[in-house]
């Protein structure tokens, strides 16, 4: 393998929000400058802080960042399964031209019975554990699909199945998820999301419980049905070895606010945020085994005591003064990505 | 400390260990559930054997029988060249300690940072006045990189990591040679990660002490390992150097174990092959006759089935357990 990991130091053009070069078609999802809250006895909690990314048909976005930086409630925001407590406070989801924030609840069912789906690590936060899988499949299809008989249904549940690696599926249909091994209720979990053809399927850590041997069977399995269906996958994971394994497109997350989003590439390779830069030297990876890993110090962000500034000031070794009281903005790139540092801007004027 | 004064290479020696726990499947029916079947291997003083394999495979089992927390069901365990008795095995507490993942659920949350890390040295009657207990336990703290000052403070006020390090901590406070450190990463978000492997690593260079790391994370446990020895259904299929292990694995567990990681480097990620197993893990109450690894095993022969190959030694140090590889 020639290519080996050169991080690249990359200028930055103070040209804010410049839109990035992008595909032909328009995007399939769009969010725009998300801020989603919690109301609590201790105060509001900004668990999502102005998060923007664009979504495509046929690709894998990787959502990636540390527990707590936001990234299931930017997911549950998409799909507005918020808990009672949590409001869309501002900003925009965009689904093909129009708001889901427009949306009936009536249009917003259809949504999430048709064109979106989520699946969760926890398999059974989806499966009902007093239906047998057959009768939760068939629901699921006589609901939203075109399958309306039972037996249609039927033969059709067999066919999800089979798709996703489910061996003697006639068998399964027949037993109850706590029947099946962790991975098995993955799959049927998968199946069920992919009954109705979504559009979009959003898998929120869905491979952190299951063994790497059992992973390995269900990212490859996912990649397959993306490239199969051409849906749009977001891909919601704090390992970053799965990220670099699964994804086109990258947003690096952190205390409710995208830090970095670009192609695998541009965040593995040519990191521009301090905090990316750093989880990439902290991890043990296959050229650093004889070295010490290089931590990033201090202690997890805590959403009721937020920085003024960046949110990642505290536990950055190159902090600046404007870095503890201003946050930075989102800055193109050269290479087409975007990054919200402070550093970019200084090394900018700097030359 | 931990002179090295006993006759023995090795400061641990595992011979043909077995856990198996009775099961029940019926009323008047139990069978023996065979989490650990014959496991050999040793440890260097000062080395740092990982343990990996998929969950169920007998880790932990393997940690725990070693600390007599379970009665073994067959095999010998020497440590520094004495063989562990339940006879003994209260003089030995002190030499060794075991480290978990959960660091959440294995400290008590109403007690101080001091009395936590205190109690050990108050059931070993390690200190003769109030001020040296307390000297002790700042020291402890200071080695696992903990203020001062946090002494006073409740286990629950502390992040993941802080709890690590006050688990850690607590360990050592009976000066051990050998400690079992159960997935003690795991629960770790990464950034936090590193610094807890880091302080592991430190420690050892410092103290000299003995691990066995037991860890999922195949890359964590490269990292932190001189050796690797992976486990497969209460066995142990591969043993060898970590490098050895991570560049020629032999064992075909192994090479699809291996290929399944995912590195955190799109191309190298991207480009790699991966071997996928199919189906599931048998279960250990129903093990398969001869080579465990038989019913996903793509060299599997009629051989596999009859018999269970055992270790055999390839060179360097490099064991392994198969017919055909
Ligand atoms: N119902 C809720 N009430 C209060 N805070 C919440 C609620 N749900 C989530 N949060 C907070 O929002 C933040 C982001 O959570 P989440 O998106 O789940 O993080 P993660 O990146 O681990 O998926 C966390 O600090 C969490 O405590
Ligand atoms: N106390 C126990 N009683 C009965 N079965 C047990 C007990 N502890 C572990 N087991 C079983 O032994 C096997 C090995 O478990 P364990 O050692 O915890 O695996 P690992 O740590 O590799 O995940 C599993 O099948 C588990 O269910
Ligand atoms: S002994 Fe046979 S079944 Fe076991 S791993 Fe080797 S080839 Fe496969
Ligand atoms: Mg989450
Ligand atoms: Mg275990």
């Amino acid at each position: 393998m020639a290519e080996t990991k050169t991080v690249k130091r990359v200028k930055a053009h103070i040209v804010p929000k410049k839109p990035a070069p992008t595909p032909d078609e328009p995007p399939v999802l769009s969010v725009q400058n998300l801020h989603t809250s919690f109301i609590t006895d201790s105060g509001e909690v900004r668990a999502v802080n102005g998060v923007s990314f664009d979504l495509y048909k046929g690709k894998i976005l990787g959502v990636v960042g540390e527990s707590g930086s936001g990234k299931s409630v930017t997911a549950y925001s998409i799909l507005q399964i918020l808990d009672q407590n949590g409001r869309i406070v501002e900003g925009d989801i965009v689904f093909r031209d129009k708001s889901l924030l427009s949306y009936s609840q009536k249009e917003m069912d259809a949504f999430r019975g048709n064109k979106c789906s989520i699946i969760f690590q926890d398999p059974m936060t989806s499966l009902n554990p007093v239906f047998t899988v057959g009768y939760q499949l068939r629901e699921a299809l006589q609901l939203h699909t075109k399958y309306k008989t039972k037996q249609q249904a039927t033969e059709r549940a067999v066919q999800l199945l089979e798709m996703v690696g489910v061996n003697e599926p006639d068998k399964r249909l027949r037993q109850y998820p706590f029947e099946l091994s962790g991975g098995m209720r993955q799959r049927v979990m998968i199946a069920m999301a992919l009954a109705c053809e979504p559009d979009i399927l959003i898998a929120d850590e869905p491979t952190t419980a299951l063994d790497v041997t059992i992973q390995a069977q269900i990212l490859e399995l996912m990649k397959d049905l993306q490239e199969e269906l051409g849906m749009a996958i977001i891909l919601v994971t704090h390992d970053l070895g799965v990220i670099a394994t699964m994804c086109d497109e990258i947003i690096v997350m952190y205390g409710g606010r995208v830090c970095e989003r670009g192609t695998a590439e541009d965040i593995f390779y040519r990191p521009c945020h301090e905090y990316t830069k750093g989880l990439l030297k902290s991890l043990p990876n296959t050229d650093n085994m004889k070295e010490r890993l290089v931590p990033i110090s201090g202690t997890p962000i805590n959403l009721l005591n937020m920085p003024e500034g960046c949110a990642f000031c505290p536990r950055c070794e190159n902090a600046m003064k404007i870095c503890l009281t201003e946050q930075p903005e989102e800055l193109l790139m050269p290479d087409g990505h975007y990054a919200a540092c402070w550093m970019n801007v200084k090394e900018a004027m700097d030359t | 400390m931990n002179t090295v004064n006993f006759n023995s290479e090795y400061l641990v020696e595992v011979e043909d260990l077995k856990m198996y726990f009775p099961v029940k499947t019926g009323f008047f029916k139990t069978v023996p559930l065979k989490a650990v079947d014959g496991v050999s291997f040793n440890i260097r003083p000062g080395e740092t054997l990982g343990l990996v394999g998929e969950s169920g495979c007998g880790k932990t089992t393997v940690g725990r029988t070693l600390l007599r927390l379970y009665e073994p069901t067959g095999g010998t365990f020497r440590f520094k060249g004495e063989e562990v008795t339940a006879k003994n095995i209260g003089a030995l507490r002190k030499e060794m300690q075991m480290v978990f993942q959960d660091p959440y659920s294995s400290l008590n949350p109403r007690m101080t940072v001091e009395d936590i890390i205190g109690e050990p040295l108050d059931v070993h009657k390690l200190y003769n006045s109030k001020e040296e207990r307390h000297e002790k336990v700042l020291h402890l703290m200071e080695l696992v990189g903990l203020n001062a000052e946090h002494a006073t403070r409740y286990a629950h006020e502390f992040s993941g990591g802080q709890r690590q390090r006050i688990g850690i901590a607590r360990s050592l406070a009976v000066d051990p040679s050998f400690i079992v450190c159960d997935e003690p990463v795991s629960a770790l978000d990464v950034s936090i990660q590193a610094q807890v492997i880091n302080m592991f690593e430190e420690l050892q260079d410092k103290l000299g002490v003995t691990y066995l790391f037991i860890a999922h994370d195949l890359l964590v446990v490269h990292h932190i390992s001189d050796r690797i020895a992976v486990m497969y259904l209460g066995r142990i299929v591969e043993i060898a150097d970590a490098d050895e292990l991570n560049e020629n694995p032999i064992h075909p567990y192994t090479l699809s174990l291996l290929s399944a990681v995912c590195v955190p480097d799109p191309v190298k990620a991207k480009a790699n092959k991966r071997i996928i197993l199919e189906g599931d893990v048998p279960s250990p109450l129903n093990m398969p006759s001869g080579c465990p690894f038989r019913t996903r095993c793509r060299y599997a022969t009629e051989q596999c089935a009859q018999e269970a190959p055992s270790l055999t030694d390839r060179g360097n140090e490099h064991l392994v357990a198969c017919w055909n590889k």
